[in-house]
């Protein structure tokens, strides 16, 4: 199995000064400046394989985007060995960007102010496409993607849900084997989403196109991809299957009270103190929420309805987006 | 270079997107030329022959000037600029063409669409309402045609020069001003470089700039003959090839230190 993306000890750092405050620290500012160098992706490595589906994630400012950046070959690493699709991205860029796709979320890769089809024309003429690859594969993007319409719109007049499937379109022209994708469901609504993702999935059983994507909308990634990489702090700090985070994290239930009275968190410690549980406040007033170990769940239930006066009960499965945030509070991944 | 024939025809299209920035853009022309015919007719007021020039070479030199600004001039800067503050440069960095190569493409694009749409109207209706003296030498018109060629081709690789120096400062709106501010002065789009002083005039051609529009200008009107002619359009030529040099350099340089702005 040949890897489409190889990635050893990759790291970026960016030099970027601090303003001082106030009239003076401007005029400072002027002669000379306080620079720092700030690491953005710290020593990474990973490898994908072909036709992999990887979600990459992490908070703002982690580092993915600088990663994604340097796996397409916009910026140059500070260190490391990058090798995407069997190319170093910044020795070859022309070459190799023939065999990529990219679709940023926040910024738009068609011409503004022309019409759709201008730009896939244009497109394809940019990536030697021939007339009947075009026709073949493009016809059925378009179709699928239910694009057929808006082709002869500008740009400026397509709604995002509408801009964001003939993105997708245009990074497909050239039908490339790996596929980037920036946060490509920021802003969408949940049709525009499943249809996204449905296409997804398809071209990657159809053609085996492996995707990178960067999201922080975790039910895409529910919905994708077999395979995570989280990142903190320019950090992997997890890489592997969605499924084991799950059951090493995501075990126990959560269960949602919502009493009657007021209820203090010391007076539910006391009731439950030899019980495996976590107290945490609710959002709505006199709500608790207990996360409790399996073998605890009927014990912490009859305890505190025999106690307490209730007016509601929940029993939730730990959501994956619940299991990263316990991720990021702890730092670190363990087991 | 299918794909850079594409991207002029791209550029066309995205010029005639706007229909107001064309119509505007021809009253522009005909205001500027006009101005200047009426300038020139002041200092002229009787006087048969200022530093060997004719009142009607004079206004003829300032149209033409004005209609191969149409070509050369571009804003090509002030989109690599742009697309740098914008942080946009990443989208163009994964397409498999050369930058700097389709956005000269795009200047070209540009270029063609205002000499035939733009200034060749203004032209007609200025040379109605003004004496103009258009040579009907063929080979004049040739020598021009290649003189506007190389004009346009120093001045963007100028914009080019001034759009990469963005790569590093990552705002340059003053220094852009003041490149264009320059080229009006030096090209000699408003006053012929033979009107300057005699050291200007030495100082001047260690510089670029007269290969932009005095050059062109000067062999329409005929007031470079012979020899004078093939000078010219070796200063061109030199500096066309020249420029390259730090344009490559630079280039270098910027995309191994290119910081993508917003995110």
């Amino acid at each position: 199995m040949v890897n489409a993306i190889e990635v050893e000890k990759l790291r970026k750092e960016f030099k970027s000064y601090s303003s001082r405050s106030g009239l003076m620290g401007a005029f400072r500012d002027l002669f000379t400046r306080n620079y720092k160098t700030i690491r953005a992706v710290n020593d990474i490595s990973f490898t994908v394989k072909q036709g992999e589906m990887v979600g990459y994630i992490g908070e703002n400012g982690a580092g993915k985007s600088t990663t994604i950046k340097m796996l397409t070959g916009i910026l140059t690493p500070t260190s490391g060995k990058v090798l995407v699709n069997g190319m170093n991205p910044h020795k070859e860029r022309e070459t190799f960007v023939q065999t990529i796709g990219v679709v940023f979320g926040q910024r738009s890769q068609l011409w503004w102010d022309i019409a759709v089809q201008e730009s896939f024309r244009l497109l394809k003429k940019v990536y030697r496409v021939s007339d009947q690859d075009y026709k073949e594969h493009m016809g059925h993007v378009i179709e699928t993607l239910d694009i057929g319409p808006l082709l002869d719109k500008p740009v400026r007049k397509l709604s995002l849900g509408q801009r964001m499937r003939c993105e997708l379109a245009a990074a497909l022209i050239h039908n490339p084997p790996l596929l980037f994708l920036d946060e490509p469901t920021i802003g969408l609504d949940v049709l525009v989403k499943l249809k996204i993702r449905e296409f997804l999935k398809e071209i990657n059983q159809k053609y085996n196109t492996t995707i990178l994507l960067t999201t922080h909308d975790i039910s895409d990634i529910e919905a994708l991809c077999e395979r995570v990489i989280m990142l903190d702090e320019g950090k992997i700090i997890y890489d592997g299957s969605l499924q084991h985070l799950k059951e090493n994290w995501g075990e126990g239930k959560q269960i949602q009270f919502t009493f009657s009275k007021e209820v203090t968190d010391g007076e539910l410690g006391a009731l439950t103190s030899d019980l495996q549980v976590e107290w945490r406040k609710g959002e709505q007033a006199n709500s608790w929420v207990a996360h409790v170990a399996p073998a605890s769940i009927s014990d912490v239930i009859n305890r505190v309805v025999t106690r307490y006066e209730i007016q509601d009960i929940n029993i939730h499965e730990i959501a994956t987006e619940e299991i990263i945030r316990n991720i990021y509070e702890e730092g670190a991944v363990h087991g | 270079m299918d794909k850079y024939m594409e991207m002029i025809r791209i550029r066309f299209l995205m010029m005639l997107a706007y229909r107001t920035n064309y119509y505007t853009g021809i009253l522009i022309y005909c205001i500027n030329i006009g101005a200047y015919y009426f300038l020139w007719s002041a200092i002229y007021s009787g006087k048969s022959s200022i530093q060997g020039m004719s009142i009607e070479q004079m206004t003829t030199y300032v149209a033409v000037s004005w209609m191969a600004r149409a070509f050369y001039f571009n804003n090509i800067d002030r989109e690599i600029a742009m697309e740098i503050k914008e942080g946009k440069v990443a989208t163009e960095l994964i397409r498999p063409y050369s930058y700097l190569g389709m956005k000269t493409m795009q200047g070209l694009g540009e270029g063609i669409f205002r000499l035939l749409f733009l200034s060749l109207p203004g032209v007609v209706v200025t040379a109605l309402l003004f004496p103009l003296h258009f040579s009907m030498n063929i080979t004049t018109w040739m020598y021009f045609i290649l003189s506007i060629t190389l004009s346009f081709i120093i001045n963007s690789e100028l914009n080019l020069l001034a759009g990469v120096v963005t790569f590093f400062t990552l705002n340059n709106e003053g220094l852009l001003r003041a490149k264009r501010f320059i080229i009006d002065l030096f090209s000699g789009l408003i006053l012929p470089i033979s009107f300057y002083p005699d050291w200007a005039q030495q100082a001047m051609k260690y510089f670029p700039f007269q290969g932009i529009s005095y050059i062109p200008s000067m062999i329409f009107t005929e007031s470079f003959q012979g020899q004078a002619i093939i000078n010219g359009l070796m200063f061109q030529l030199i500096w066309s090839v020249i420029l390259l040099i730090p344009i490559q350099v630079l280039w270098k340089l910027a995309k191994k230190q290119l910081v993508i702005q917003g995110g």
